[in-house]
């Protein structure tokens, strides 16, 4: 295949950033797509060049690193995968692929197709977890039985990898599906009900002070969403959020 | 007399660990609040050590290259964790755990060690599920296990296919409450690239910021390495892109010891290379094991005509395929240990039997797996007759809640649907068993410093089950370091904060700086994979999964060439002062042709076959490994000198007290 491919550079988060046009042949479809974008860094690096920067690391789709924003959409053309999981054979001999970063307000440009996702790791801080010490003088793992449905529930929720495709999927650059798939996972289970209170308030809290917009129910989050979280869990954030502000 | 002391506590295998907990000095609250302690990687090991430290009450600082601690390449492991919680009634104990652990690692592991890590395995599972860890249960609402290579119970606890994902999570939510509590300061996007020595003892870091450049300095009472493993070392492996060893490799150089390089494993289920623009390899888990038959054609010219797509892996009928792991383990069939289930698909593929294009894959097939869930299933639900349609709709149903992920992940590579047609396999590089030398204490032989996890050597011998990555991860960062640094900083409770400005923090970040600018103004012609790529190549061929002392000897010396070759050709785009990802992958390859030469080195040096390690030169006539008790039977530990070529071996004999040393059968 031969393709053109129009990619956003930026030097810093200081500097504003344009499209340069790049051309590359002998594009196989078995390449995964991040591996097409290293085969143009060689080309770069060879050039005298500059190659493109992007966040990616474990390449199987699990660790949330890789981003990109691929003819408009987050992840690329395919559904429930991410970026480092698309593979060429969706794009057509002759192709002009626009590569862009994730774009919203809370996640500035670190360098070319790089953001920063910080935000996400604020909100998670803010609540996102159980308290309770890792001493291991806890209860057995089988006191407490927890029915299937919500333990395949929570799991669903745990999914989440925090790549932030579901932000940069809405027009608002809203983080609802985010917060909420961790504020359910928790609260799903009967460890995480004791605290579901307090979580919900802080997180959401956290998430309004990063500068995500409000959640309006498009769905493109969850439309765009490489692990499908479902938008069930923005609705049960909702409720459980309106129930812990009465009672606050 | 070796000079290594493994610190190992006196009294019976069962009591040493609980006796020595009881004898070790504590540190008191009041003071834990004046001792910080540096952590280097965030994944199951590093992020439950940091979560656990800061609970006790010391000031924490966590360091990562990536953007986030969740981001460590522990969220990959797919198939579960290992605790010895009898649940199934099967037989299972803490003894059991210890033992197929000791045996499945080929007798080359530490008793102590390993005794200690099936011991506080069940606590794993305990606190992992008050965390809020969603792992798989069953109707009745209690947690459900499966089975793993290499033993005879049901023991492994998982989240379907992403059960690191989950374990990690947890641990990273353990991090994010001491972050809020102000415990832990993390250094996100940042990465060790020296240890600073004062005194003997470790005393912080020189780490780079990297989305800025700068070059920093940090002080800590101790610093504890959880870096992980150095299978990049072969540049195509199941790792993260990023994983590297150049932390542990620094230490190395300030004076750890490094304990058998050689100790590779290659993992027989991962999806086949399919050309040269290949940048990793994806690991399709173990667990699938449990159903999936492996096989090749029995005749040559099926596969061949497999290969040519002249025939379709399923016309071929039963009596011409070759199950060749039932056929040669009959006991443990498909669940034979990872490195058995490997060497027979190089021997199968090897002899002229693989089944893709390159001849380099074998299949893992599921039809017999779902006709039997099918059939199981028509009758719960009371179908009579069902149609062979049916039963395979039913069959795909459970084999899908199973292991749905996996498929996906498969089919999205490959593009070919599993569940019509048998997935082609082939092993590859996926975790390496040796690492720092430590002792019982996690201690490597500088003071001060720790190294848990993949990173240290000490639990899984030459081989490891499966299963048991995480179980060590966070057996070690939970339950085990924060007991033993006590120990170590209960003589620093004076001492008070350590000065960045000491002479020696000064003179470590001159030498960091120095490398980095060599590595800029070499301004050669070749990018940093183009030596990586090469690296592997000659790892791959000459010190892969079958090794010979000639091969062995060559790889030295290509080695030596490469890299002689990488500071005078080598081209680093861009600058100190910016983020800048080829200089972080330059630095990182640069220390990866280093261990690469020792790595060899201590294949070389090991006249036998034990585990991951198999020279061709030792063998039975089967083609089983051949190990030597007599003269191998021991930690090969390594001493820095300079270069690598001047490495000093230094021996940890293994005595075995509590356990009977046999030959490894799983026939």
């Amino acid at each position: 295949m031969k393709l053109t491919l129009k990619i956003w550079r930026q030097k810093n988060g200081q500097t504003k950033g344009a499209f340069q046009t790049y051309s590359l042949d002998n594009v196989s479809g078995d390449m995964s797509f991040l591996e097409m974008l290293d085969v143009l860094n060689e080309d770069l690096i060879n050039n005298n060049e500059e190659p493109v920067v992007f966040d990616h690391d474990c390449r199987e789709g699990i660790c949330g690193a890789c981003s990109l924003q691929i003819n408009g959409e987050p992840h690329g053309p395919d559904a429930l995968i991410t970026t480092c999981q698309l593979h060429m054979r969706s794009f057509n001999d002759g192709d002009t692929i626009t590569i862009e970063p994730f774009r919203a307000a809370a996640f500035p440009v670190i360098k070319d197709l790089m953001v920063d996702r910080s935000a996400f790791e604020r909100i998670q801080q803010a609540g996102g977890y159980i308290s309770v010490n890792t001493s291991g003088n806890t209860i057995d793992a089988n006191t407490i039985p927890v029915d299937k449905a919500s333990a395949d529930a929570a799991f669903d929720a745990a999914t989440c990898i925090g790549c932030g495709a579901c932000v940069a999927a809405c027009k608002n650059a809203s983080a609802m599906l985010f917060t909420s798939a961790k504020v359910s996972q928790f609260s799903l289970l009967p460890q995480g009900k004791v605290e579901a209170t307090q979580r919900v308030l802080n997180m959401v809290e956290q998430m309004d002070k990063e500068g995500f917009g409000n959640c309006t129910n498009t769905g493109a989050c969850e439309a765009e969403c490489p692990k499908g979280i479902s938008l069930e869990f923005i609705a049960r954030m909702n409720r459980e959020y309106l129930k812990a502000s009465i009672k606050g | 007399m070796s000079i290594l002391d493994s610190k190992i506590p006196k009294g019976p295998l069962a009591e040493k660990w609980a006796h020595h907990k009881d004898s070790i000095n504590l540190v008191n609250p009041a003071n834990k609040r004046n001792i910080d302690i540096i952590v280097v990687g965030t994944g199951l090991a590093g992020g439950s050590a940091a979560a656990t430290l800061a609970e006790l009450g010391y000031n924490v600082k966590t360091f990562t290259y990536n953007d986030s601690p969740r981001r460590a390449h522990s969220i990959a492991a797919q198939g579960g964790i290992n605790a010895a919680k009898n649940y199934q009634g099967d037989g299972d104990s803490i003894y059991r755990l210890f033992y197929d652990t000791v045996k499945g690692g080929d007798y080359r592991s530490r008793e102590a060690n390993v005794y200690r890590l099936a011991e506080v395995s069940a606590n794993i599972i305990d606190q992992c599920v008050a965390q809020g860890v969603p792992f798989a249960r069953e109707y009745g609402g209690l947690l459900d296990n499966r089975s793993f290579g290499g033993v005879l119970v049901s023991r492994t606890f998982y989240a379907k296919g992403q059960t690191g994902q989950q374990l990690l999570l947890g641990a990273y939510s353990a991090m994010n409450r001491q972050i809020n509590r102000g415990k832990i300061k993390p250094y996100n996007r940042h990465e060790m690239l020296d240890v600073v020595i004062v005194d003997g003892k470790a005393r912080g870091i020189i780490a780079r910021d990297l989305v800025s450049g700068e070059i920093q300095r940090h002080s800590a009472h101790a610093v504890v390495l959880a870096t992980g493993g150095y299978g990049n070392i072969f540049f195509l492996s199941t790792n993260a892109m990023g994983c590297n060893a150049t932390a542990s490799w620094k230490v190395h150089k300030k004076g750890a010891y490094f304990a058998n390089p050689c100790f590779t494993q290659i993992h027989p289920t991962c999806i086949p290379v399919s050309g040269e623009h290949q940048s990793k390899l994806t690991l399709m888990s173990e667990s699938l094991r449990n159903d999936g038959r492996i096989w090749v054609p029995k005749k040559k010219e099926d596969a061949i005509a497999i290969r040519e797509g002249r025939l379709e892996p399923t016309d071929l009928k039963e009596e011409d395929r070759d199950y060749y792991l039932e056929r040669r383990y009959p006991s443990f069939g498909n669940l034979v240990p990872r490195d058995v289930a490997s060497r027979a698909a190089k021997e199968r593929c090897d002899a002229g039997y693989g089944v893709n294009a390159t001849g380099q894959a074998v299949f893992l097939d599921f039809a017999s797996a779902i006709e039997r869930y099918g059939k199981e299933q028509a009758a719960i639900h009371h179908i009579s007759n069902p149609s062979a349609a049916k039963i395979r709709e039913l069959g795909e149903e459970v084999i899908r809640s199973k292991y749905g992920n996996l498929f996906q992940m498969y089919e999205k590579i490959v593009d070919k649907n599993p569940y019509k047609t048998p997935m082609m396999i082939y092993p590859a590089v996926h975790y390496t068993m040796g690492g720092l030398w430590v002792d019982y204490n996690l201690s490597t032989t500088i003071p001060g410093c720790y190294a848990t996890g993949e990173c240290n050597f000490s639990d899984h011998g030459a081989n490891r089950l499966g299963a048991s990555a995480l179980m060590q991860g966070l057996a070690d960062g939970y339950f085990v370091l924060p007991y033993t640094i006590g120990d170590y900083l209960s003589n620093d409770i004076r001492t008070g904060a350590i000065s960045t400005d000491l002479p020696e923090f000064a003179q470590a970040e001159k030498e960091v700086k120095e490398r980095l600018e060599k590595l800029l103004n070499v301004k050669g012609t070749k990018s940093v994979d183009n030596f990586h790529k090469r690296l592997g190549l000659i790892m791959w061929n000459k010190v892969g999964m079958a090794r010979n002392a000639k091969g062995l000897k060559e790889a030295i010396e290509e080695i030596r060439a490469l890299r002689e070759e990488f500071w005078k050709d080598v081209r680093v785009p861009g600058g100190l002062n910016e983020m800048n990802p080829e200089l972080e992958k330059a630095g990182r390859v640069s220390d990866f042709m280093e261990l690469a030469e020792l790595f060899a080195m201590d294949a070389l040096h090991r006249e036998e076959s034990c585990g991951g390690h198999f020279r061709e030169e030792y063998q039975t006539e089967e083609g089983e490994a051949l190990r030597d008790d007599e003269n191998f039977m021991y930690v090969a530990a390594w001493e820095y000198k300079g270069a690598p070529s001047e490495s000093v071996m230094h021996k940890e004999s293994l005595d075995y007290e509590n356990i009977k040393v046999a030959t490894r059968s799983y026939k």
